[in-house]
């Protein structure tokens, strides 16, 4: 019997394997790791049929070309990144069969920034801590922890019988990717009393623009105002400049903002803490979205409260209930 | 001390003991995180200690994020009359310092620090009033210094040296972090000194580099089955040391015949801020001894 497995021709730009993440060990400088869009890897996955939490492909702005050793069902889900089977331009959003032998590419990026690809049984390379996914940065998990190369065969899990060809999430279930007017949700917090009120309010009135140096680790953002701190004595231990800290902890989605000059929002393989201060956190409802984000595209920041941030974690978590009464 | 607390989005809290570091706030933000994991609560998911903070991560589906705040700030109290007594490690760390590795990466980054016509090691020495780099190293490597945190990356330790305030050496951080740091770099910044465990990104100035890995993703060095070797608490004690021990413990750990020197020893606050020199002579016994 031959094992289920593809092969590598190429990998893309940054294409890791990804499932829900690695949560437990951010106390000791692990952060959770997952998919970027996690919506997105758990719709790919309800279309051939895995779990929720089934390890797949996250391919940032250019897609893998990947050889099927095996028949497979394949799904390919969050960013505009068209897949192609032998060359033939198949559909987004919906499970379609693959044949042993046949070649798995992309067509160009044309919106959102990364695209995850299922395929019934999951990717079966081992658990690391309790998970399958890629910390590159500690080269931990994933494919002998780091990016796919050209060569690499991957190994895939024993499929379940649910999956089937066709299967679609409609177009109200989706989740689009914006290419335009995004408003990332924040709840000021952490560090927040450390600037002006004209710098709070300058922040929510700027717009933003996502710097080239974006990463599963942080977003740079640029393009707003330089931040304006209250004036105080530096506190034992924290550093002269007014944006440093006694080093402390960062929440995932904290922005921290070192000099006041380029925002910075922490990801899912978000450096676990460090001296920068931290004007609040981006709603967990939101993190997708920053995911999705290219280089360049301008974004707004808003301010809302704790419970505007609980209603809209309670939506996302009924929108993901309703996934599978979505699909045929 | 004044304790401050505060939501990150809608899955943190985050505790800052003090606004200033000190082994007290440390002491504190300790006991705090102890008394969170003892309670066993439903619905937090990491308990996250660090220098004079700390941060817990929660499900907010599972505990409504106001009442785990107020059961936090419920342990506050006691956590102020624990005994600051801990069992705890001392372990060696071989440091070549000013090394080309850290050099190099330092000059490509010149245009993000505060004095570019300096390297980190002058920069630090000068503004924290040291007569040469010699001296500054020396100082470096004289008294040991406590892990308060790990994180940042994968068990990255930052550190306090044991000495009294007005000898402790301060640096700013990089005025923007960098992109590339070597691994096993030592850093400074603030008042915390670190071991950065992996090759990355780092806003902290560059002294030199340890021969001896800390963190092993792949579980192969043997001193580092558990990934990792440092957790808050532990003690660490630099030693400077040539090119050529360098390359030799290099070889050593690559031929698997190289063993970290650690020792135990316990550490109280109160015995170390009534005699700070004396109670690191003690632990240099241990390490030596």
């Amino acid at each position: 019997m031959v094992e289920r497995s593809f092969e590598v021709v190429k990998p893309g730009l940054a294409t890791t394997v990804q499932d829900l993440g690695r949560p437990g060990y951010y106390h000791l400088g692990l952060p959770l790791s997952g998919a970027m869009d996690r919506f997105a890897l758990i719709a790919a996955n309800c279309l051939v049929g895995n779990p929720d939490g089934a390890a797949g492909l996250e391919a940032v702005f250019l897609g893998p070309e990947l050889r099927f050793s095996a028949d497979a069902l394949v799904a390919i889900t969050g960013a505009e990144l068209p897949p192609k089977l032998d060359g033939v331009e198949q559909p987004l959003w919906t499970a379609f069969s693959v044949k042993a032998g046949q070649v798995l590419s992309f067509a160009f990026l044309k919106a959102g920034a990364r695209a995850y690809i299922a395929i019934h049984g999951g990717i079966d390379v081992p658990e690391v801590l309790g998970s399958r996914s890629t910390y590159a940065l500690g080269a931990l998990g994933g494919f002998e922890g780091r990016a796919l190369k050209a060569g690499d065969v991957v190994p895939l899990g024993a499929p379940t019988a649910r999956g089937h060809e066709g299967a679609t999430l409609p177009v109200s279930g989706r989740r689009p990717v914006q290419a335009s007017g995004v408003e990332i949700r924040v709840v000021p917090g952490l560090y927040w009393h450390r600037i002006t009120e004209e710098a709070q309010a300058g922040f929510f009135e700027d717009s933003w623009k996502v710097a080239p140096e974006a990463d599963r680790i942080g977003y740079r953002f640029r393009g707003g105002r330089k931040l304006d701190f209250v004036p105080r004595k530096q506190p034992f231990g924290a550093g002269s400049d007014p944006s440093n800290i006694v080093d402390s902890c960062y929440p995932y989605g904290s922005i921290q903002v070192p000099g006041g000059t380029e925002p910075i929002v922490l990801h899912r393989d978000a450096v676990s803490g460090g001296g920068y201060f931290m004007i609040g956190t981006v709603i967990s409802a939101d993190m997708d979205l920053i995911g999705q984000l290219q280089p360049h595209q301008p974004v707004r920041f808003a301010a809302v409260t704790l419970e505007a941030a609980l209603k809209a974690r309670a939506a996302e978590t009924m929108r993901l209930k309703q996934m599978d009464l979505l699909l045929p | 001390m004044q304790t401050r607390y505060s939501f990150g989005g809608d899955e943190h809290i985050f505790v800052e003991v003090a606004e200033e570091m000190s082994l007290e706030a440390f002491f504190k933000s300790l006991s705090m995180t102890n008394a969170v994991r003892e309670a066993n609560i439903a619905g937090v998911t990491e308990i996250c200690p660090a220098n004079a903070s700390f941060q817990i991560k929660f499900d907010p589906d599972i505990i409504a994020p106001q009442d785990l705040m107020a059961e936090l700030k419920s342990f506050e109290a006691a956590a102020e009359s624990t005994e600051k007594t801990i069992a705890t490690r001392i372990i060696e760390i071989p440091v070549l310092y000013d090394d080309p590795w850290t050099n190099e990466t330092l000059m490509r980054f010149r245009e993000r620090h505060q004095d570019p016509n300096s390297t980190d090691l002058q920069y630090a020495a000068r503004v924290n009033n040291y007569e040469s780099v010699a001296s500054f190293i020396a100082a470096h490597a004289a008294a040991p210094w406590f892990v308060s945190m790990v994180g940042f990356v994968a068990g990255l330790p930052f550190t306090y040296q044991l000495v009294e305030r007005a000898k402790q050496i301060e640096v700013p951080k990089y005025l923007r972090p960098r992109t590339d740091t070597p691994r096993l770099t030592i850093g400074h910044g603030g008042c915390f000194g670190c071991i950065y465990s992996v090759r990355g990104a780092g806003g902290y100035q560059m002294f030199g580099v340890t021969p001896m890995p800390i963190y092993d993703p792949a579980g192969k060095i043997s001193y580092l089955k558990d990934l990792m070797i440092f957790r808050p608490g532990d003690i660490i004690k630099f030693r400077s040391i040539d090119r050529a021990e360098y390359d030799a413990t290099v070889a050593a750990i690559d031929e698997g015949r190289f063993e970290p020197r650690i020792a135990s020893a316990p550490f109280s606050l109160d015995a170390f801020t009534a005699d700070p020199d004396g109670t690191n002579a003690k632990l240099l016994e241990a390490l030596n001894g």
